[in-house]
C-alpha cells in the first residue's frame, strides 16, 4: 500500500522543528508501524537524507520506548497497544499519517520523534522504591496479602513508563503514571514503612518536573497500552492526602 | 528515603485539586438550596410576591444563613482563582501544541472545557450579582408593607421585571447550559479529587452527578423563561 507521511523533524533540542511530508510506495500491511518507519529510514538513507530518529527497544510491547503520537493519538488509533504492536493493516492505501513526538514541557524533544523522559526516572528516584532489601520470595502464605490487593498492586505494576498518559492528557499530567507507581507499593506490606514519605516525595518531584494538573478527563486510561485504571489517580490523591495528615 | 518534606498542601498539584473539589462540591449544595428558594417564583403572582420577598428577607438577615453566604462567596472566589491558576499551569505544561490531536477520541467535551465553562460562569455570576445581590443590599429596592410579614423589600418585582427582556432571559438560559456542562463532569470529578473512589459507588456517584447537572440546570433555566412568558400576558 501507498502512504503519505507527515513527520515532525527537529535537528536538536534547541532547533526549530517542522512537519515534513514523505511518501512510501510499497508498505506491506503485515508490517508493524516501526518496521514501516525502518523502511522509510532506509529510503531516506538511500536518498542521502538524515533518517528519522525515534525511540524503540523491545519491539514487543514491554519496554515502553516507542513513543509516537500518530494521527492525533498516543501510539495511534488502537487501544491497548504500543506503537511497536500497531500494524499497518489498520491503515488504508492512500492514507496520510501524521507522526509527532510526545508533547510536554517535562518531555523535551531530543531529536525528531525522540523525547527525554528522564523526568519519570527522577520521580521514581524520589520514592518509587523500598529502601531495604526485602529478601527473596517469601514462603507461600507467610506474608498474607488480600487477593484483591495483590491483583490491584499487580495491575498497577504493569505500567511500562511509556508516557502515553502524559502525551494524551490535555494538561500533560503524569498522575496516571505516578498513581500506578505509588499504588503498586502502597497496596503491599513491604511498602508500608515508607508509605507516607513515598507519596509526598513522588508528588513533589512530579510537580517540580512541570507536569500539569489532573482534571479527571480519563483520556490517560483510554490511551494507556497497559490498561492502567484511573482508579490509581484517586488512590494517589487519597495516599497523598493521608500522608499529609499522618506524616510526623 | 530520608528528609522530611514540608511543602504546604496548597502548593502541590493534588492539594489545589482537593480545594477545587471541596469548594466545587460545596457550591453544588449551594446551588440545590438556591434552586429550592427560586422555585417559589413559579407560584401564582399574588402568593409568590409576599412569600418570595419574605424568603429573601430571611436569607439576608438570618445569622446562620449569613455565615453560609460568606462561605459561599469565599468558595466561589477561591474556586475561580484556584481553577484559573490550575488551567494556566496546565497550559504551561504543554507549550507546543500538537499538529493534530484527536481530543474527542478519549475524553468527554465537558471534561475538556472546564476552565472555559467556569469562566463563563464567573462572568454570569458577576452579572447576576450586580442585578439582584447588589440591588438587594446596596440599591434602592422599593419597600412595601405586607399583610403577613411586615415591611418587605420588593425583590420579587425587581426579578419579574428583569425577565421581561428577551436578551436577559437568553443570557440566563445559556449560562444555565454552562452550569449543566460544568457539573456534568465536575460533580463526579470533585469526589475523585478528594480521593474518593470505589468500584461500585463511583459509577453510581457519577450517574447521580450527571442527573444532578441536568435537573439543576434545566429547573434553573425554566424560571426566567416562565417569568418572560407570563410577562407577555
Ligand atoms: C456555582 C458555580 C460553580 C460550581 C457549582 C462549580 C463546581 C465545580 C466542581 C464540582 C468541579 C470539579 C472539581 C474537581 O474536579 O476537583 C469544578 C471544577 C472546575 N471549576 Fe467550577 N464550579 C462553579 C463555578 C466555577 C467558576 C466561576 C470557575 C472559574 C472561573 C470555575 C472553574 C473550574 C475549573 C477550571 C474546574 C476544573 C478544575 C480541574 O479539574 O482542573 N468553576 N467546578
Ligand atoms: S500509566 Fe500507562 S500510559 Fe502511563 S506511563 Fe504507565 S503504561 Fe504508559
Ligand atoms: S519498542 Fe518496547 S514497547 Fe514498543
Amino acid at each position: 500500500m501507498r502512504l503519505n507521511l507527515k513527520i515532525w523533524r527537529q535537528k536538536g533540542p534547541k532547533a526549530n522543528g517542522k512537519m515534513v511530508d514523505y511518501t512510501l510506495n510499497e508498505v506491506n500491511p503485515e508490517m508493524s508501524f516501526l518496521e514501516m518507519m525502518d523502511v522509510l529510514n532506509q529510503q531516506l538513507v538511500d536518498e542521502g537524507d538524515e533518517p528519522v530518529a525515534f525511540d524503540h527497544d523491545c519491539r514487543e510491547g514491554i519496554c515502553g520506548m516507542c513513543s509516537m503520537f500518530i494521527n492525533g493519538r498516543a501510539h495511534g488509533p488502537m487501544t491497548g497497544t504500543t506503537t511497536c504492536q500497531l500494524h499497518m493493516r489498520h491503515f488504508n492505501d492512500g492514507d496520510t499519517i501524521v507522526i509527532e513526538p510526545w508533547r510536554a514541557s517535562a518531555f523535551p524533544v531530543i531529536k525528531d520523534l525522540m523525547v527525554d523522559r528522564s523526568a519519570f526516572d527522577r520521580v521514581i528516584q524520589a520514592g518509587g522504591y523500598i529502601s531495604v532489601n526485602t529478601g527473596s520470595a517469601p514462603d507461600a502464605n507467610s506474608l498474607p496479602i488480600p487477593k484483591q490487593n495483590a491483583d490491584m498492586a499487580f495491575d498497577a505494576a504493569t505500567c511500562i513508563g511509556c508516557g502515553a498518559c502524559v502525551a494524551t492528557c490535555k494538561n500533560a499530567s503524569a498522575m496516571l503514571f505516578v498513581g500506578a507507581k505509588v499504588s503498586q507499593l502502597s497496596l503491599l506490606p513491604q511498602g508500608q514503612p515508607e508509605r507516607e514519605e513515598r507519596a509526598i516525595r513522588m508528588v513533589e518531584q512530579m510537580d517540580k518536573e512541570g507536569f500539569g494538573n489532573c482534571t479527571n478527563t480519563g483520556a490517560c486510561e483510554v490511551e494507556c497500552p497497559k490498561g492502567i485504571s484511573i482508579e490509581n489517580i484517586a488512590r494517589l490523591n487519597r495516599e497523598y492526602l493521608r500522608a499529609k495528615v499522618v506524616q510526623k | 528515603m530520608s528528609g522530611k518534606t514540608k511543602t504546604g498542601l496548597i502548593k502541590s498539584s493534588i492539594g489545589k485539586k482537593v480545594f477545587m473539589g471541596l469548594t466545587g462540591l460545596f457550591l453544588c449544595l449551594f446551588l440545590a438550596g438556591h434552586l429550592a428558594g427560586n422555585l417559589q417564583l413559579l407560584l401564582p403572582a399574588e402568593v409568590a410576591r409576599d412569600q418570595f420577598n419574605a424568603y429573601a428577607k430571611f436569607m439576608t438577615t438570618n445569622p446562620a444563613v449569613k455565615l453560609l453566604s460568606y462561605l459561599t462567596y469565599f468558595s466561589i472566589l477561591f474556586h475561580a482563582v484556584d481553577g484559573l491558576y490550575l488551567a494556566w499551569q496546565n497550559k504551561q505544561a504543554r507549550p507546543q501544541a500538537y499538529y493534530k490531536k484527536d481530543d474527542a477520541a478519549n475524553a468527554g467535551w465537558a471534561s475538556r472545557n472546564m476552565a472555559v465553562l467556569g469562566t463563563l460562569l464567573l462572568v454570569f455570576i458577576v452579572i447576576h450579582m450586580k442585578s439582584f445581590w447588589y440591588e438587594m443590599h446596596f440599591g434602592n429596592v422599593p419597600v412595601y408593607a405586607s399583610i403577613e410579614h411586615g415591611e418587605l423589600k420588593d425583590l420579587y418585582t425587581l426579578t419579574t421585571t428583569a425577565f421581561t427582556e428577551w436578551w436577559y432571559v437568553l443570557i440566563y438560559v445559556l449560562s444555565m447550559g454552562a452550569v449543566g456542562f460544568h457539573l456534568w463532569h465536575g460533580f463526579g470529578s470533585g469526589f475523585k479529587s478528594l480521593g474518593i473512589s470505589h468500584p461500585v459507588y463511583t459509577p453510581l456517584l457519577n450517574g447521580f452527578g450527571k442527573g444532578f447537572a441536568v435537573v439543576v440546570s434545566v429547573l434553573f433555566a425554566i424560571l426566567p423563561v416562565y417569568l418572560f412568558l407570563t410577562s407577555l400576558n
